[in-house]
């Protein structure tokens, strides 16, 4: 066992766990953030994706004690009061139907807007599509997806 | 209106889902939790000699270790297949034994043979490592061919030969007549591919017992919670009606696998009993694909003739069906009446006749995945009408137009009784949104990049709303497929509507809301959908079969009927004014061009207070309704694909995708929509990139994300969805429903333009690349490309 502190949705948190504990379980049965999801042994599904330290991670990749003294972001940590333009973005263009995938795509859907933004690059449909390599959807044939990170891009 | 049937109006549910407040099952945690691990088979066939948890049960945290002679011990009872079919020869089918936990012998791998309970997550897992299970290897049958042959090892004592019916639809005699006097017969082998569902939420269990009452309750990742209760309770023994609750939380997708009640919501009840504790459960993936319940897999030959003009004479279909190693719960509907029922297609066929013979094999059980049957009839009709076309020499879509139903109702030679319909109607609005014309323009335009390109069609018919429950109980259903509602107008006039239907990403939260926000001129935000809860809704049938719609509302609508009628009375009363003289909008009921008018809210505090109430009505406003369909509905539609085809490495990219659909009335075409894009996609990825494998020795073989290919964005285009509607005749709204018919059209378009690119009518599912490539070796038209 180990302590493991870290600031998440910018409030410090600390937690005895087992060395061998994932982020995704610390954030999900520590912390009780439940918006952060598993949906497969493997990475490939991003429905478990979190921000640490800016960046888009999938929570399942990492142990928690990699993250000691990190700044990690989930779902429930996005929006700065109101909605942030990226979940409005999802409940304008149906961007959601069993919600499960949602909270990955959304975080990252900010992730590669930021990262585009960053790089003065276009995000356009292509490169949309392109980057959603790490996230899976059974419900939306993803065509919604992108149209709501299309949205966003253009209000981030 | 712009919250009533017609509008877009954004989903109601989204904020706890895109904030990430959903609570799905295995968001749940009881007080006093344990959780279970299954000790699994690691043999596709074998006798279990002995179970030795002398070891697990001296390990960190475990609370139990339990099994199958302990399970039915206590007299819990055996899973069954709920659609009785019989054979051509009038012989019962022949449905094995499936126990919750093993006893004898385990028949695939991944059956259950035990279960861990433990404290953590971590140790359960790590204890059912160490349950020592001795088995004795038994010869295995992984698959249609091998099940059916000489030889092959009976996996049930009662099924010889492994053969669990034989079954026939239509008339066998006037079909091969018809087919011996066709101008011309076209002939095709052609296998449905065996599909892992993957919801993206795996099955998740939490059971309760509660001693002092004798209650139990299950959370559970279901898509029917009463008929979970109705099962469990009936068949498997596990507590009567009224002392188990079934709660069916947010539920992440379900496409069919979450219809089907599981060995682990009933070890999980049991167990819950015998540790007195919570019990939880959640699959990983890797179990997901090991335990949840297959889709297609169909080894089909057809043969279809036409006479000179190319009119359809005859239609003789051959199927093998793969069951797995036990009959799952719908299993037994899925080939036959799903299936054999929709072998006319969108076509006038004065000749059909189906054989199916389904068998068992060492596999984990199949049963209906998002279509179930509908999908496999419609490729075998579809690629049929495409190959006949080419061989023929005709235009594809203009033999399609020859043969189309044209004249309502339509009773077809199997079965079905199609109610309304415009199927070219449908195919012009696709070929034009296709740009069909200018197809030759784009071929050119590729070919000159060294791309292959080619377009195909699907005319695909579907049948929704399983029904009327009197026909599919004479069919062998063992239950009803009514739904049901209820209405409660509460006395300061806000509305709870609770439902037998279960949402799982359709969006009834906001499309239920929009039917009774319209039906009674009252605000969506004044209305809450309640599903999903046995102790909070009556009883209900479920979402599967994309019957929400046309059987869910029309619950409704029925329930609506009775509260307007009492709405109608209680302000006529009040406003001394005759009931059909009342509208009900704008939150009023009133006498239009009069002053006669009263707040929706009074009404209902009138209801409530009853101090002024015509003479012998009961106080309150609550009407519950069931409803009975008198037909099934007949979605249908026309889909185009257009791919273009890497010469050098086969590699299929879909460029281009139209549906017009005929969904009959619909309620928010934004959701409507969506439920097609998804649809498409999974049609897509059944026919380019999924497929469930297992090797001769019973070893599933693609049973992760990194082996079996689910479509990513970049593997669909965006899609064009266009409807051209025709009204159902036989429900009250003129629904037809839309949660199924995106997979049931799109494999067949998708393939058909692949053989119409490469010139290979010989390709299967998934198209490969390796296949894709294989094929354009054989027909020589990479060559011509480059």
């Amino acid at each position: 066992m180990s302590t493991v502190s870290m600031t998440v949705n910018g409030k410090a948190v600390s937690a005895d766990v087992e060395d061998r504990t994932l982020l995704v379980d610390y954030i999900r049965e520590h912390l009780r953030l439940t918006g952060t999801h598993v949906g497969c042994d493997t990475s490939q599904c991003g429905t478990c994706v979190v921000h640490v330290d800016g960046k888009a991670v999938k929570s399942c990749t990492m142990l928690a004690a990699a993250a000691e003294g990190a700044e990690v972001t989930t779902i429930e940590g996005v929006a700065n009061g109101d909605l942030h333009p990226m979940q409005r973005a999802f409940n304008d263009n149906h961007g959601l139907q069993c919600g499960f995938c949602t909270p990955g795509m959304i975080m990252s859907g900010i992730d590669m807007v930021n990262r585009y933004k960053a790089e003065g690059r276009e995000l356009d449909e292509t490169a949309i599509r392109h980057e959603l390599e790490g996230n899976i959807c059974r419900c939306t044939g993803y065509h919604n997806i992108v149209k709501s990170i299309a949205q966003a891009a253009s209000e981030m | 209106m712009s919250e009533g049937i017609g509008a877009s109006v954004k989903r109601k549910e989204d904020k706890r889902f895109i904030t990430g407040k959903g609570k799905y099952t295995d968001d749940i945690r009881m007080e006093n939790q344990a959780y279970a691990a299954f000790v699994r088979s690691s043999h596709a066939h074998a006798e279990i000699q002995g179970i030795d948890a002398s070891a697990a049960e001296g390990m960190s945290g475990v609370i139990a270790v339990l099994t199958g002679a302990q399970l039915t011990g206590d007299g819990i009872g055996n899973l069954i297949c709920g659609w009785a079919i019989s054979s051509k020869d009038g012989s019962p089918m022949n449905m094995g034994a499936w126990s919750a936990l093993a006893t004898e012998k385990v028949r695939y791998v991944g059956d259950a043979v035990a279960v861990v309970i433990a404290e953590s997550k971590d140790e359960a897992q790590a204890a059912a490592e160490a349950v020592d299970v001795s088995y004795s290897e038994l010869p295995v049958a992984a698959s249609i061919v091998a099940a059916l042959a000489d030889g092959a090892p009976d996996i049930h004592e009662n099924a010889p030969g492994n053969v669990i019916y034989d079954w026939e639809l239509g008339d066998g005699d006037a079909t091969e007549a018809a087919l011996a006097s066709a101008a011309h017969v076209t002939e095709m082998d052609i296998t449905n591919n065996r599909l892992a569902p993957n919801a993206m939420e795996p099955r998740s269990a939490v059971a309760t017992y509660d001693d002092a009452e004798d209650h139990y309750t299950l959370y559970s990742t279901s898509q029917n919670p009463h008929v979970a209760r109705l099962v469990l309770s009936a068949f498997y023994q596990v507590a009567p009606e009224h002392k188990l609750r079934v709660i069916a939380p947010d539920v992440g997708g379900g496409f069919g696998s979450k219809i089907y009640i599981y060995p682990e919501e009933i070890v999980c009840l049991w167990a819950s009993m015998k540790t007195r504790r919570s019990v939880k459960w959640t699959a990983e993936r890797t179990e997901s694909f090991l335990t949840d319940a297959h889709g297609r897999d169909h080894v089909t030959e057809a043969r279809m003739g036409f006479d000179a003009d190319g009119r359809i004479v005859g239609f003789k279909v051959s199927t093998k069906a793969n069951f797995g190693a036990y009959m799952s719960l719908f299993s037994s509907a899925v080939p036959t009446y799903l299936y054999a029922t929709l072998l006319s297609g969108t076509y006038d066929i004065p000749a059909i006749h189906c054989e199916v013979l389904a068998c068992y094999t060492n596999t984990v059980p199949v049963d209906a995945y998002r279509g179930a049957g509908r999908p496999e009839a419609s490729f075998v009709v579809e690629r049929l009408m495409e190959t006949a076309a080419r061989e023929m020499g005709k235009d594809p879509a203009e033999l399609r137009r020859v043969n189309f139903v044209k004249e309502f109702p339509y009773q077809t030679q199997v079965i079905m009784n199609y109610d309304s319909g415009d199927f070219e109607g449908n195919m012009n609005q696709a070929m034009e949104a296709a740009d069909w014309a200018g197809f030759a323009a784009r071929k050119a335009e590729a070919a000159n990049r060294g791309r292959l390109r080619g377009i195909g069609m699907a005319c695909y018919i579907e049948a929704c709303g399983i029904a009327p429950s009197a026909a599919v109980g004479s069919l062998g259903a063992g239950v009803g497929l009514w739904e049901s509602a209820e209405v409660r107008v509460n006395p300061v006039g806000t509305i709870e509507v609770l439902t037998g239907s279960h949402s799982h990403g359709q969006g009834h939260e906001t499309t239920f809301a929009q039917v009774v926000a319209e039906r009674f001129g009252v605000p969506l935000d004044s209305i809450q959908i309640v599903h999903g809860d046995t102790d909070k809704v009556q009883f209900g049938m479920g979402t599967y079969g994309s019957r929400s719609g046309p059987v869910g509302i029309s619950a409704i609508v029925k329930a609506c009927d009775k509260v307007e009628v009492k709405v109608r009375k209680i302000a006529a009363h009040l406003l001394e004014c005759n009931p059909d003289e009342l509208v009900l909008e704008d939150s009023q009921v009133k006498v239009p061009g009069t002053n006669k008018a009263l707040g929706w809210h009074e009404v209902g505090l009138a209801a409530y207070t009853a101090h002024n109430l015509p003479a012998d009505m009961e106080p309150g406003l609550k009407e519950g309704a069931f409803y009975d369909p008198e037909n099934f509905t007949f979605p249908m539609g026309c889909f185009i694909a257009e791919v273009e085809i890497d010469p050098g490495t086969g590699k299929t990219d879909v460029v281009k995708f139209v549906a017009s659909d005929d969904f009959g009335v619909i309620i928010n075409p934004m959701i409507v929509e969506g439920q097609v894009h998804g649809g498409i996609a999974q049609g897509v990825g059944q026919a380019l990139l999924e497929e469930m494998v297992y090797d001769e020795s019973g070893q599933p073989v693609s049973g992760s994300y990194m082996d079996y290919t689910m479509p990513r964005a970049e593997d669909v285009p965006s899609f064009v969805v266009e409807h051209h509607n025709t009204r159902c005749a036989t429900n009250p709204l003129g629904i037809k429903g839309c949660g199924e018919a995106g997979a049931i059209g799109s494999p067949p378009a998708v393939i058909n333009a692949i053989s119409d690119a490469i010139g290979n009518n010989d390709i299967s599912m998934p198209a490969t690349s390796a296949k894709v490539w294989a094929a354009i070796q054989a027909s020589g038209t990479g060559m011509a490309a480059e």
